[in-house]
């Protein structure tokens, strides 16, 4: 094999009070597609900004191209060939496609931009990885994905030798993600080094050659893709073997007594009157792709939106859902998709989260006693395994499943009877998924009910008692989680033509 | 997404009803602009049909001898407003730059050494401003809210009476005229202002500064990190701002031939109402300078229509601005959402 371009050894990485990585070993080889695997907060993302000059090392070397650098930011590694893509497109929307790529370095005639040749060589890097837009077009006219390919011939309009690729599929559909994986392939063929951050192990395995596993900033091992196989992936992100994903088994308990029945519940323009039974101690699952009104179902039973028809009823009795005041009175508590903009508080602790519910719940004028506080806090930390296990971190500065954690804490501390859950664990990493999982069957067991919803499928199907299915914004089926399978639901989602595709599996 | 990336981009179509086909083909961020092109259209023509002599060339000059300090004002805030901050510092600078111009002369400094200091002073004050505003981050309009107090102050610290400008330099040059052909005649500061304009459009579409602009009002964490000089462009939008009050200042003083400290109270807010008017947005990266020339045409035609009128009070304009203001903020929201 060739020298690597990137050879990172013994990095170690030190924030105040924690080790965020320690003694990594990373080789990136010339025209190879690297993936970089881990759990939130297993280091990947301190990995790459190690790399890029974000943050300074501890102790370790960066090579790069047969010399050793230290990099002052992202510019300079920029500057060197490293580019660095991110999750959210980092571009300016109001300007054009060619000013978008080249601004910065644009082509210059006597001391003024030169219009015609800088949309000349924005087409050129275009072509280069095949996209066939108009560079004299404004960018947000563009869809996110095209966007997305845009930041991409950005980063490689300098000569990048290369490419930081930090999960830029996670807002991708399948066709866009096709789209993506043939310009990487591409820039592979022409020797760019890429190296790929993802949560989906399907994409991992169709387009990386090889895999480094990085576990609680510690590095695992290196792998070539091909004989490592996605059981020997998994444990080696989880440090545990196999089986916690399959532990839920299928609880055997008898549903108690309808809790909440919606009948002939619909919102013009959102989802279609539909009728439903929601028993306390019953996981129910919602199925169906993005739009098909799986999170409006949601958001009318947690009265977020307003119902203009139908009815509900809590323990037989109906009960008018004014809002999400109401709804918490009766004992129905809703985890948005959206944690970042709905849920948490990102700028205090973990227990000043959790507490914010608490007095919430029992009203402002019955204060929190510091005690029964510190109990419940340290109860629910220990119930959801919240990492670090401090009370007084800062939630925004947790990783993305413990956040959610947080979340889910906040709502369990007022101990509602119907726990609504919109993509719990959305961009959140397996053990965490896993551990949200049993905690949705513990709760079951336990009598409370709960809707989940998710955009996996397997998910849904496995642990849900009944799976109702939307599509195109009515409910379509409602199937028996004991007897159905994945491909049931993926044919009713799919509708009788069958035609589209199961875009969310 | 296939379609999308192998075929050109379909342009959106919005308001081809009405408007016609050919409006249908201008990309959406023009529009505004245009918008504000034909509402002048419409006003200039309600005032021709309304009253003989309107419709003279003349009458197209005077808004530009009327406004010349307006426009230059307008300029510069919309280079500021691009970046998606505001200066309300410019009447107070306009007035300062009047006070400083008309005593000095009066003390005997020759006339090129006094438009070299007001220029000097407005520059320097926008430089102090950028950099409060960017140092210690703090909000655009409370830092030239502060710079708006300490120039008006400032004013009456050099003198609480109008100061009348005698120096003949002054006088030449304000009551020059440059003859057109059909009989028009301008002034020089016109010539000035139309300069500004020109090298205002230059800047912010041919150099890298200007997209940098344009870039920081988009999206300033994006701009910083594609590597561009943000920190340079968001002190240097104050500098260009102050650099336009102290012009518009020096043109007003020639407008005025006195320097007062209650000269100018409230332009900037016609100037920050020009530019939206002329389509640019508040909140940054959207808007041309040439929307806001057009946008201080607007205000200027009405000036002028009262004024034809006759009976109207002047009050009248400012309810026009107003109402056209709603208007053009209406016209924006509903452009940015069917995009």
């Amino acid at each position: 094999m060739t020298e690597p371009v990137v050879d990172m050894r013994g990095i170690s990485v030190e924030f105040p009070g924690v080790k965020a990585l320690q003694e990594v070993d990373f080789r990136l080889f010339p025209g190879e597609v690297h993936a970089l695997m881990g759990e939130n907060g297993a280091g990947k993302s301190t990995l790459i900004k190690a790399l890029t000059g974000v943050h300074p090392l501890a102790a370790g070397e960066v090579r790069y191209a047969g010399g050793s650098v230290s990099f002052g930011g992202p510019a300079e590694a920029q500057a060197a060939g490293i580019s660095t893509v991110y999750q959210e497109v980092n571009l300016c929307s109001n300007l054009t496609v060619a000013e978008n790529i080249l601004l910065g370095r644009e082509p210059r005639k006597f001391g003024r931009i030169d219009g015609k040749t800088m949309r000349a060589r924005a087409a050129e890097m275009l072509a280069r990885i095949g996209l066939h837009i108009d560079p004299g077009s404004v960018l947000e006219s563009h869809p996110i994905a095209v966007q997305q390919l845009v930041a991409i011939a950005r980063a490689v309009a300098v000569d990048a030798r290369v490419l930081v690729l930090d999960e830029p599929t996670s807002s991708l559909d399948v066709d866009e993600v096709a789209e993506l994986f043939r310009i990487i392939r591409v820039l592979r063929d022409e020797g760019v080094a890429v190296l790929f951050v993802t949560h989906f192990l399907e994409q991992v395995y169709e387009i990386s050659d090889r895999i480094t596993v990085l576990r609680n900033g510690r590095l695992v091992g290196e792998h070539a893709t091909a004989t490592f196989s996605r059981i020997d992936l998994v444990s080696a992100m989880l440090g545990r073997e196999m089986g916690v994903l399959e532990e839920i088994e299928r609880r055997t308990g008898t549903p108690g007594d309808p809790l909440l029945v919606a009948e002939g519940l619909g919102r013009k323009g959102s989802v279609a009157p539909f009728d439903l039974e929601i028993r306390s101690g019953e996981v129910v699952g919602l199925a169906g792709l993005l739009g098909s009104g799986r999170t409006e179902v949601a958001r009318l039973l947690f009265g977020a939106d307003k119902a203009d028809s139908g009815r509900v009823l809590v323990d037989g009795k109906p009960v008018h859902l004014r809002g999400p005041r109401s709804a918490i009175e009766v004992g129905i508590a809703f985890s948005s998709e959206d944690r970042k903009a709905e849920g948490v508080v990102a700028d205090l602790s973990v227990r000043d989260n959790l507490i914010l519910a608490m007095q919430a719940a029992r009203g402002w004028l019955r204060p929190v006693p510091r005690k029964l506080a510190d109990e419940l806090v340290a109860k629910y930390m220990e119930m959801l395994d919240i990492r670090p296990a401090n009370p007084d971190a800062v939630v925004g500065t947790l990783s993305g499943g413990n956040q959610q954690k947080v979340l889910l804490a906040r709502w369990l501390v007022t101990e509602p009877r119907l726990l609504i859950l919109d993509e719990p664990t959305r961009g959140i990493d397996v053990g965490a998924k896993a551990q949200i999982q049993k905690l949705v069957a513990d709760l079951a067991a336990e009598g409370m009910a709960v809707v989940f919803i998710s955009a996996e499928l397997e998910e849904v199907v496995r642990i849900a008692d009944r799976v109702v299915v939307m599509r195109d914004r009515q409910k379509v089926a409602e199937l028996d989680g004991g007897a159905v399978g994945v491909d049931d639901v993926m044919a009713l989602i799919a509708g009788g033509g069958g035609v589209e595709k199961a875009v969310a599996s | 997404m296939s379609n999308s990336v192998m075929s050109p981009p379909a342009k959106p179509s919005g308001s081809s009803r009405g408007l016609g086909q050919v409006v249908s083909k201008v990309p959406s961020r023009f529009l505004p602009v245009i918008a504000t092109f034909v509402v002048f259209v419409a006003t200039f023509g309600v005032g021709s049909a309304r009253y003989e002599g309107f419709a003279s060339g003349q009458v197209m000059a005077n808004l530009f001898i009327d406004n010349a300090f307006l426009i230059v004002l307008a300029v510069g805030m919309t280079f500021v407003i691009l970046t998606g901050g505001i200066d309300l510092s410019v009447g107070s600078v306009v007035a300062l730059s009047t006070m400083i111009a008309a005593s000095a002369l009066q003390a005997g400094w020759p006339a090129w050494l006094v438009v070299i200091t007001v220029l000097a002073a407005g520059s320097g004050l926008g430089l102090a401003m950028g950099w409060v505003i960017h140092r210690f981050g703090v909000q655009p309009f409370i830092v030239t809210l502060a710079g708006m107090f300490l120039a008006r102050g400032l004013c009456f610290v050099i003198s609480v009476e109008s100061v009348s400008i005698k120096n003949p330099t002054f006088r030449d040059v304000a009551t020059g005229t440059i003859e057109l052909p059909g009989g028009v005649t301008i002034t020089y500061p016109v010539v000035i202002a139309l300069v500004a304009v020109i090298a205002a459009v230059y800047v912010l579409h041919l150099t890298r500064f200007g997209r940098t602009v344009y870039a920081v009002g988009g999206s300033e964490s994006s701009a910083r990190l594609m590597g561009l000089a943000t920190t340079r462009v968001k002190i240097g939008v104050y500098v260009i701002s102050g650099f336009c009050s102290s012009l518009g200042g020096l043109l007003f003083s020639l407008y005025m031939l006195s320097g007062y400290s209650l000269h100018a109270v409230g332009m900037e807010l016609d100037a920050i109402a020009a530019v939206v008017v002329g389509g640019s947005l508040l909140s940054g990266g959207v808007g041309f300078v040439i929307g806001s020339v057009v946008g201080v045409l607007v205000l200027g035609t009405i000036q002028t229509l009262i004024s034809f009128e006759g009976t109207l009070s002047s009050w009248w304009t400012k309810i026009v601005i107003g109402a056209l203001l709603l208007a053009f903020i209406a016209l924006q929201r509903i452009i940015v959402r069917r995009t």
